[in-house]
């Protein structure tokens, strides 16, 4: 039915050990793979050691930022380092980034604190909008980018807390819930990629953008994933298993793109990525 | 007779707030933890100016006008420390219902800005269709494309300010400045969106000093636009004024950690309610600290 590039539903565990932290961050790197000439956007450590990690391997062609206002000639490391280390390549103030966006050549890997099965993102408020529980950022830059060029997401705490039940308290990025839309039509425009979670990895490619299971981490099974989604995910009848990380990519996270190991801060634990 | 220096816009901290009056709409500059006008808001604090509406890319000047129970309604797309995501100040107001709100997209932000500095009534996007945030904002409207295309789109209201409040690396006494940091933000937006715009800056230069003519278009803004000029050195503190300064992420910690009623006091009494902005920079560790604190390194 579909097969999703870069995974692999073979089973075999004879390669290097790696962490949970390294699976998953190549799996953000496999966000962009494919994607052309666009400016990878990436927030939180396993996304942009994703993002590094693309565009040192599979696709040279990803534009990046510094997180200031510089276009960087090469990824940097996380962490400490100087500011000087940064080779440049361009200017991208935020008005430009903005030109940019809009313009639509450009992938972010956004972390959303909810989610629901329209793809709609929220990281405004939890609750009631006018007295919410939890007040978060407020909708940023999010239903911009939601109708102006693709967004992946990364969530590192698959939960029903994360994947509501319903829709999501504020909809922050617009989605495929014809309701929403004039004349009940969604843009044609309105593109999802890929959405990497500490147990699998899902996309919204399923009927009339229904939302669905791609492949689960070593040693995760199909059902574990859907009893933490709090809505139902299309999937086939075997789920393949999330392939694990190469050695050239775990030689390339780190040693050159997290020298000071922050990917280990990630998950309770540093668990290891094969979990069988 | 040739009219050569002009006339001086040289004005106080104290001087800028007390020109301001209870209800107004105030742009504040910079970006959530970068070159806000901090010394500025540290004045409205101390003065009696309530009621305000406020429009920001929001940092620590939003939470500390939330703090002090200034703002009436806030217009914005965040409210961000950066490396410490959240603003505690800001959220306890945002939890408690406390001020009203127009919460916007970040670009939304800048084509309303946009729309009032080119004085027409709004801008259209296709920002912000599909979302809570036209439900949320029922006064902005869409409107259909005159051509044949037909397509809805949100027309963004202008968003004029009574007065912006801006950070600038350096000025003369006419207010021609230059922002040396490597982003302007949209700082020249809130200057021509704002009937009235203050700006205060890290130097006072005359300005043969501060123009070549590479240096010329570091230039945000036009004088022209500029009501009047403060010299506050290190003025955005805690914020950034790249390359004089860092963010100042232990003071950040410190305010942070002061979102409660008593914390919110003590932090108000060793660090807003001083007379002069000599005794700011010392109760947070003196000139000599502050240009010590790197540039932030993503």
């Amino acid at each position: 039915m579909y097969r999703a590039a870069g995974l692999l539903s073979v089973a075999v565990t004879t390669g290097p050990s790696y962490t949970l932290a390294e699976l998953v961050a190549v799996q953000c790197a496999e966000v962009w793979r494919g994607q052309g000439e666009v400016l990878a956007t990436s927030f939180g450590i396993p996304p942009r050691i994703g993002a590094g990690l693309a565009r040192l391997t599979f696709n040279p062609d990803l534009l990046m930022t510094d997180g200031e206002a510089y276009l960087l000639a090469e990824p940097v490391p996380l962490g400490p380092r100087a500011a000087s280390d940064a080779r440049v390549e361009g200017w991208v103030p935020f008005s430009r980034i903005f030109d940019l966006l809009w313009h639509g050549r450009r992938h972010a890997l956004l972390g959303p604190v909810q989610v629901d099965r329209y793809a709609q993102m929220n990281i405004s408020v939890i609750g009631d909008y006018a007295r919410p529980k939890a007040a978060i950022l407020g909708a940023r830059g999010l239903p911009g980018n939601s109708i102006s060029h693709i967004n992946s997401m990364y969530v590192p705490n698959h939960s029903t807390r994360v994947f509501v039940a319903g829709e999501v308290d504020m909809v922050c990025s617009a989605g495929f819930n014809p309701d929403r839309w004039p004349e009940g039509r969604v843009p044609d425009s309105l593109r999802i990629g890929k959405v990497v979670t500490d147990l699998a990895v899902l996309d919204f490619g399923g009927l009339n953008h229904a939302p669905r299971l791609l492949s689960v981490h070593p040693g995760v099974n199909a059902e574990q994933v859907q009893a933490a989604t709090g809505f139902k995910l299309e999937r086939g009848a075997d789920v393949p298993v999330t392939r694990a990380p190469t050695q050239v990519e775990l030689s390339i996270i780190r040693e050159r793109l997290d020298p000071h190991d922050l990917r280990a801060t990630v998950f309770k634990g540093n668990p290891p990525g094969d979990r069988r | 007779m040739v009219a050569t220096g002009g006339v001086s816009k040289l004005l106080t901290a104290a001087e800028v707030v007390g020109g301001l009056r209870d209800g107004m709409t105030v742009g504040i500059g910079g970006w959530a933890t970068r070159r806000k006008p901090m010394a500025l808001v540290r004045a409205i604090v101390r003065s009696g100016v309530k009621d305000l509406t406020i429009v920001s890319y929001g940092g620590p000047d939003v939470g500390m006008l939330a703090a002090a129970g200034r703002i009436r309604k806030l217009v914005f797309g965040f409210v961000s420390l950066d490396v410490l995501p959240l603003d505690m100040h800001y959220r306890n107001a945002r939890q408690a219902g406390a001020f009203e709100l127009m919460e916007i997209d970040e670009g939304m932000l800048q084509l309303g800005l946009r729309a009032a500095a080119w004085r027409v009534p709004f801008l259209p996007t296709r920002v912000g269709l599909g979302t809570d945030i036209l439900n949320h904002n029922p006064e902005i409207k869409t409107v259909r494309s005159p051509y044949p295309d037909g397509a809805v789109l949100v027309a963004m209201p202008a968003l004029k300010l009574d007065v912006a409040l801006l950070h600038v690396t350096e000025s003369d006494e006419r207010g021609n400045s230059v922002i040396l940091g490597p982003d302007p933000y949209f700082d020249d937006l809130m200057a021509r969106a704002a009937t009235e715009v203050f700006v205060s800056c890290d130097r006072l230069a005359p300005t043969a000093r501060i123009f070549s003519h590479e240096r010329a278009r570091h230039q945000a803004f036009e004088r022209s636009l500029v009501t009047g000029v403060v010299e506050l050195p290190f003025g955005a503190h805690p914020t950034s004024s790249v390359p004089g300064y860092g963010i100042d992420e232990a003071h950040l910690a410190d305010y942070n950690a002061a979102a409660t009623t008593d914390g919110w006091a003590s932090f108000r009494a060793q660090y807003i309610d001083l007379v002069t902005h000599d005794e700011y920079l010392d109760a947070v560790g003196g000139r000599g600290r502050i240009s010590c604190i790197a540039p932030p390194v993503y």
